[in-house]
C-alpha cells in the first residue's frame, strides 16, 4: 500500500430539511468546519472540487468563501457525483500537481424529488406515461428476485432498515434519529412489493467538505492522517440490471459495483477480509443486502445468516453503516458518498462518539451506486 | 373516438393486440428495446426496427403500492382511486427483457418463470378523446 494521500480536515453539515438554508451554504458551512478541522484557512487551498447535482454550481461559493483565485472545479456524475469529486482531488494531489485541497459535496432536494421524465423531445412520454420509470420499482424488483435466488427474507429487510435508523439514533448529524424496531418497519406501507416506507431513503439535505493533503506533509495539519488508499468509479457494462431500463440483454453481466469493488482492492493491495468498517449504499434495505456480496463481504445468500447473527452491527464482525447510511441520512445526492468517508473518518480517528466501533478500527470501505447505473468505492487506512 | 397506440414509435396496435417495436443488430443479433440507433453490445450502427415476440416469462417483478407523479404518468394517480400494479421484465426467448405493466398485483400469484404474454390496456385519454392503450403482460392461463 502507498501512502500518497491523506485526509487532513472533515467538515459535515447536518443531513435532513433546513428551511431557509441553500444547498450551497450547506457545503460552505462544511468547507469552514473542514478547514478548522485541519488548522487552515481557506487561503491556504490550492485547488477544490465541488460536487451538487441539485443545488447550483459549486464554484459559486468562491464569493462568499473568498476569491483567492484557486483552480476550483465542478463536478456532476449521476449518484456518484460526491465520489467523483473525492477522486479528482485525490488523483491531483497524487499526480502532483497540487499539495492541499478541498472535495465538497452538497445537495438540497425537494420531497419526493428524483422524478424521472423520460421519452423523447416532442412525443408522448410512454414509459413514465405508462406508470414505469420509478427507480423504487426497480430496487423492488431486483431484491425481489434476489430474495427468491438466494433465500433472503423480508425479516432480514426489516432488521436493515431497522438497524439505520438505531445508529441514527447515535449520530446527531442524521436527519431520522428515532429508532424503529423491526415490526414498525414491516408495518409502514407497502411501496414496491417487497419494500415498505421505512426501508427506503429519500431525498434531503445536506453538505461534506474534505481537506486532502499530500501524505509527506500531512502532520503538519493533524496528528491523526487518515490515508486514502483509492477511490475508483465505474460505470456499468453490457448485460448489467440498472434503473430505468426498459429492456435489458438476455446476458446477465454483474453491475458496476463489483468492477468498483474489485479495482479499490487491487489498488490498494488488500482484500475484503482486511476491512474492519463498511459503509454500504442503502438507497434501499435490500440494496444494503445485496452490495453486502457485490462488494465481496460475503457469497450471495450468505446475508441471511450475518443479519441473524448481529455481525453487521457496530459491535460486530463486519459493522456496516455506522452512521445511519442513507436510511438514517437521507439522499442529498452531492454530499452522500462523502457521508460515508466523513463517518469513516471519525471511525477511524476513534471520535465517532456512541456509535463508535470498538478494538480501534484500522481500515474502512465505502461504497456509492445510483443511476444511470454508476459505483464509486473507497479504501482508507489510520 | 377509438383505441390509439399510447406512441407509435414504440408500438403498433394489431388486432391481435400490442407489438412492440425494438431494435435488431444486424451485426451480433443483439436485441434493445425501444428502437435506437446503435448496438450497445457490439457498438454497431447497422441496426434495424423489427417487431418483438408477444410471449414470455416473467424474470423479475415488482408491485407499484402507491399512485406515481402525474405527469408524467397517464393513470389513475388520485391516491383515494389508484389501484395496485404488477412491473415486471418479462424475458422474449431469443431477444431481450421488456419491462411491462403487469395485469397481476397480488404477489401470491406472480412468480418468476410463468409464461405471460401481451395484452393492451388502457392508461388514459389523448386531446381528441381517444382511448390510450399501452401494454401490459398477464399469464396466459
Amino acid at each position: 500500500m502507498s501512502d500518497d494521500v491523506a485526509i487532513v480536515g472533515i467538515g459535515i453539515h447536518p443531513f435532513g430539511r433546513h428551511e431557509g438554508v441553500s444547498g450551497m451554504e450547506q457545503g460552505a458551512i462544511a468547507i469552514r468546519k473542514a478547514c478548522e478541522d485541519a488548522g487552515i484557512s481557506w487561503n491556504d487551498l490550492q485547488f477544490a472540487f465541488g460536487g451538487s447535482v441539485a443545488a447550483g454550481s459549486p464554484d459559486h461559493m468562491v464569493s462568499q468563501m473568498g476569491l483567492t483565485g484557486l483552480q476550483f472545479i465542478n463536478v456532476v456524475n449521476g449518484c456518484a457525483t460526491g465520489g467523483s469529486a473525492l477522486i479528482s482531488t485525490f488523483n491531483t494531489i497524487k499526480s502532483g500537481a497540487y499539495d492541499l485541497g478541498v472535495a465538497v459535496g452538497f445537495d438540497k432536494h425537494e420531497r419526493g424529488a428524483f422524478r424521472v421524465q423520460t421519452g423523447k423531445q416532442g412525443e408522448r412520454d410512454w414509459y413514465g406515461g405508462s406508470g414505469m420509470a420509478l427507480t423504487t420499482q426497480f430496487f423492488g424488483m431486483k431484491i425481489n428476485k434476489y430474495m427468491e435466488d438466494y433465500g433472503i427474507t423480508q425479516s432480514s429487510l426489516a432488521k436493515v432498515a431497522s438497524k439505520a435508523f438505531r445508529n441514527g439514533s447515535k449520530n446527531e448529524n442524521a436527519w431520522r434519529r428515532q429508532a424503529f424496531g423491526e415490526e414498525e418497519v414491516l408495518q409502514s406501507q407497502m411501496l414496491s412489493y417487497p419494500l415498505t416506507q421505512y426501508m427506503f431513503c429519500s431525498p434531503g439535505e445536506g453538505g461534506v467538505a474534505l481537506v486532502l493533503a499530500r501524505a509527506d506533509k500531512a502532520h503538519q495539519y493533524t496528528d491523526k492522517p487518515i490515508f486514502l488508499k483509492s477511490a475508483v468509479v465505474r460505470s456499468r457494462k453490457y448485460g448489467s440490471f440498472e434503473v430505468l431500463a426498459p429492456s435489458l440483454a438476455l446476458d446477465y453481466a454483474d453491475g458496476p459495483t463489483v468492477d468498483a469493488s474489485k479495482a479499490a482492492f487491487e489498488a490498494a493491495g488488500i482484500g475484503p477480509e482486511d476491512i474492519d468498517i463498511a459503509q454500504l449504499q442503502d438507497t434501499e434495505s435490500g440494496a444494503e443486502i445485496m452490495h453486502m456480496a457485490e462488494n465481496g463481504f460475503c457469497e450471495h445468500g450468505e446475508q441471511e445468516k450475518m443479519l441473524a447473527d448481529g455481525e453487521t452491527e457496530i459491535t460486530g464482525r463486519l459493522p456496516v453503516n455506522t452512521d445511519g447510511g442513507c436510511l438514517a441520512n437521507g439522499e442529498p445526492v452531492g454530499a452522500s458518498g462523502l457521508r460515508q468517508v466523513y463517518e469513516n473518518v471519525l471511525q477511524l480517528r476513534g471520535q465517532a462518539g456512541k456509535r463508535q466501533v470498538p478494538d480501534s478500527p484500522k481500515v474502512a470501505y465505502t461504497h456509492v451506486y445510483g443511476a444511470p447505473g454508476i459505483s464509486g468505492v473507497t479504501i482508507l487506512s489510520a | 373516438m377509438g383505441q390509439v397506440s399510447i406512441n407509435e414509435n414504440v408500438m403498433d396496435l394489431t388486432p391481435d393486440g400490442p407489438r412492440l417495436k425494438g431494435m435488431r443488430c444486424k451485426e451480433c443479433n443483439n436485441h434493445v428495446f425501444p428502437m435506437q440507433s446503435g448496438c450497445p453490445k457490439c457498438t454497431s450502427d447497422n441496426v434495424e426496427e423489427v417487431q418483438l415476440g408477444n410471449k414470455g416469462t416473467l424474470w423479475a417483478w415488482t408491485i407499484q403500492g402507491f399512485p406515481p407523479k402525474a405527469p408524467p404518468y397517464l393513470g389513475e394517480a388520485n391516491p383515494e382511486k389508484f389501484k395496485a400494479y404488477g412491473v415486471g421484465y418479462i424475458e422474449l426467448p431469443g431477444q431481450l427483457k421488456v419491462e411491462s405493466r403487469l395485469t397481476i398485483s397480488d404477489p401470491t400469484q406472480l412468480k418468476s418463470g410463468m409464461m405471460m404474454e401481451i395484452v393492451g390496456e388502457a392508461i388514459g385519454e389523448d386531446e381528441n378523446g381517444n382511448e390510450l392503450v399501452t401494454f401490459a403482460f398477464a399469464p396466459t392461463d
